[in-house]
């Protein structure tokens, strides 16, 4: 591992994977960066490696895992359980899969009486709240990260973030959703009378009237009322939801959490990786690397493309298979190529943080074997 | 009204959507671009705040304005759009409700963001909404674009984003959102609209190729091609077995390249595995046929998307039959 990308990169840090899985001071992995770069995959292959060899009992969390990988880990349902894995060795591995509307459900019932409860469930603005809010899964997937490092029964909790649209949103969504539900803007909508003294809102209370009539004309009156509805019902709980997402995510900022950041060598995800990593940075949240897989390496790497082409043109009529193999060798070193200076992009703006890489493989993972080939590759 | 600008792409509204790291962005961006050439004008409008097509093609953010961002040889014109939720919403109120300085005192309160925020199904109707603004738009007796063209969610969403009538019939039974939202699901349905997929011949984003189109159709959304990105033509698939490692050395030697064991070896090895990969690509290729979809491929293009590439993928499109 380290050797592949000494070849590339000298002078480029290499992460200590098997330090940091082994560490009992790191609780919490969070393994974040843009879709369809593996997340899911890197989480699960980084918890089972942390049991397997260095006998942690870990939890991975998945948010959206592939239906082949889920059958691997055992997850034939989305229970919002942790679920034993049958591993190797003497760790424990359990894996669940997050269910939104269900943790967002337990939210509330731990935070109001059953039938408070009953009626919130029955509203259709948490229907749609609980269900497809663009924060929600975010805020749930940081929400069932606090429980589970609150039952202080793991030495290691793996999490795979939510497919969003940034990376960022993971950091964002539950603070935007916390102050949605932490309901002033609410409460001022819709019963101006009790807000009316606060500084904030006398700035508009002249545009009050004009205001009220926009917001019933374009919302329309039942709209209005589920919504009112809705805000009464969580009214008790307002202050709990903020709370809760400022807790977890100090969590995320202390020394027992690490960020790892995957990324392909491709241009979007290696710029969502930036982005990500630039805040961590910003936001002084622990760093553990950055994971970069699906690479392509060659075999014979002293021959470049433009020679092995030209060879490839040369013996062509004499030796069409050996024509062929030095064109796909050809191919493969562009490829090998282009990855590198995609890599380079993230490893020139973040020297300090570590790299590890991870060989494209043949096919799609869908088994433990396969998750313990990764897990190999990472360290 | 006139008729399609191209007869492989019948649609007016071109709905692009893929899974994540697929190429989404560029596929619409080159789409956008053929379907400009011929001297027609065409939109590129992306609804997700994230300016892929601003990075693309090298300019500074898009605001929310339609602006010209590329042009063909033959006067042809792409421009592009961001639509961003708020400021939809703002223009929605002004021009139906002609709410200016309401819709302001709104926005001072956080009640756009609010509004954009709380429900995803009303926000998908204003971007939705303006997407179809733009795609029915007339001027002086023409339509401002003979085509538009989406950079859409990806896959995972793309269901519930075109949904609009049933995600936000849930919240609102009656009333001006529920009407615009029908206006829009009207659009949308109609042979007007054509949702394309953009896929790699890997063997995910080829399954949720399958997934969105069983989901699309469930839907009564109309779906339109099967567009592989980032193919390769095949070199060692197809009829000649593997190539072994004598005939390998021969052909070095021929070349005048080193036939040490290593790179005999290596070489071999490579070739193995590149022809395991075009065997599986040859059966995700035979996957995506049996959906029934016409299929068109673009080309891997190592050297990054510049807007050389972008015409390279355009011609192909162009010449899709």
């Amino acid at each position: 591992m380290s050797e592949g990308y000494a070849r590339n990169v000298a002078e480029h840090l290499t992460m200590e994977t098997d330090a940091l899985l082994a560490d009992p001071g790191v609780r919490i992995m969070v393994c974040c960066g843009a879709g369809g770069v593996g997340k899911t995959t890197t989480a699960a292959a980084l918890a089972l490696r942390a049991a397997e060899t260095h006998g942690r009992r870990t939890v991975v969390l998945t948010i959206d895992p592939a239906r082949r990988l889920a059958q691997a880990l055992g997850l034939t349902e989305l229970d919002n359980t942790p679920r034993p894995v049958k591993t190797d060795g003497e760790g424990e591995l359990h894996a669940m899969m997050l269910d939104m509307k269900r943790t967002f459900d337990e939210v509330v019932l731990a935070h109001t009486d059953p039938q408070r409860a009953e009626e919130i469930f029955a509203n259709p603005f948490y229907q749609a709240m609980s269900t497809t809010f663009s924060g929600t899964q975010e805020y749930m997937a940081m929400e069932k990260l606090g429980q589970l490092r609150g039952t202080e029964s793991w030495d290691l909790i793996v999490v795979d973030t939510p497919p969003s649209r940034s990376a960022l949103d993971f950091l964002d969504a539950p603070a935007r959703l916390g102050r949605f539900l932490d309901g002033r803007m609410l409460r001022f909508l819709l019963a101006p009378a009790r807000s009316g003294g606060r500084s904030m809102f006398q700035l508009v209370t002249a545009s009050f009237g004009a205001f009220s009539k926009a917001v019933q004309r374009v919302l329309g009156a039942q709209l209005l009322s589920d919504l009112s509805g809705f805000v009464a019902a969580l009214d008790s709980m307002f202050g709990g939801f903020r709370e809760r997402a400022e807790h977890t995510y100090q969590i995320l900022q202390d020394p027992q959490t690490a960020f790892l950041v995957v990324a392909t060598p491709e241009e979007d995800a290696i710029r969502e990786a930036c982005y990500f990593a630039e805040r961590l940075v910003h936001e002084r949240m622990p760093m553990g690397g950055l994971v970069l897989n699906r690479v392509h390496r060659s075999a014979v790497p002293s021959l470049d493309a433009a020679d092995s082409e030209a060879a490839a043109a040369a013996v062509g009529e004499d030796h069409p298979g050996a024509a062929a193999a030095l064109r796909a060798h050809a191919d493969l070193m562009r490829l090998v190529d282009r990855e590198h200076r995609m890599a380079v992009r993230f490893t020139r703006a973040f020297p300090a943080v570590p790299v590890a890489e991870v060989p494209a493989q043949p096919t799609d993972v869908h088994d433990l074997d396969g998750l313990r080939v990764i897990g190999t590759a990472l360290v | 009204m006139s008729g399609p600008v191209h007869p492989a792409w019948p649609a007016r509204l071109h709905v692009v959507t893929g899974k994540g790291g697929t190429g989404k962005t560029t596929v619409a961006a080159a789409l956008a671009l053929a379907l400009a050439a011929g001297g027609h004008r065409s939109l590129l409008v992306e609804v997700e705040g994230r300016q892929g097509i601003a990075q693309l093609f090298g300019t500074d953010p898009l605001p929310y304005e339609e602006r010209t961002i590329a042009g063909t040889e033959d006067g042809g014109e792409v421009r592009a759009l961001a639509v961003d939720s708020e400021q939809a919403l703002l223009e929605y109120l002004d021009r139906f409700y002609r709410l200016g300085a309401a819709g302001r005192a709104l926005r001072r309160v956080g009640a756009i963001d609010f509004t954009t925020t709380i429900a995803p199904g009303l926000r998908d109707v204003l971007l939705t909404g303006k997407v179809k603004e733009a795609t029915t738009r007339i001027e002086s007796g023409h339509r401002t674009y003979q085509a538009v063209v989406l950079d859409a969610p990806p896959t995972g969403r793309i269901g519930r984003f075109l949904n609009v009538t049933a995600e936000t019939a849930k919240l609102a039974k009656v009333g001006p959102i529920k009407n615009q939202s029908e206006g829009v699901s009207a659009l949308l349905r109609s042979p007007m609209t054509a949702v394309h997929a953009v896929t790699v011949l890997e063997e995910m984003p080829v399954q949720e190729t399958r997934d969105t189109f069983a989901e699309l159709t469930a839907l009564g959304l109309p779906i339109g091609r099967i567009i592989i990105n980032a193919s390769r033509t095949p070199l060692l698939a197809g009829g000649r077995g593997p190539v072994s490692q004598p005939q390998l050395r021969r052909g070095l030697a021929a070349a005048g390249l080193p036939t040490d064991q290593q790179t005999v070896r290596g070489l071999h090895a490579e070739a193995r595995e590149r022809l395991a990969r075009e065997q599986m690509e040859a059966d995700l290729r035979a996957e995506l046929a049996g959906l029934g979809r016409p299929t068109v491929e673009l080309p891997l293009l190592v050297g990054g998307t510049d807007r050389t590439a972008l015409e390279t993928l355009a011609a192909v499109l162009r010449h899709a039959t």
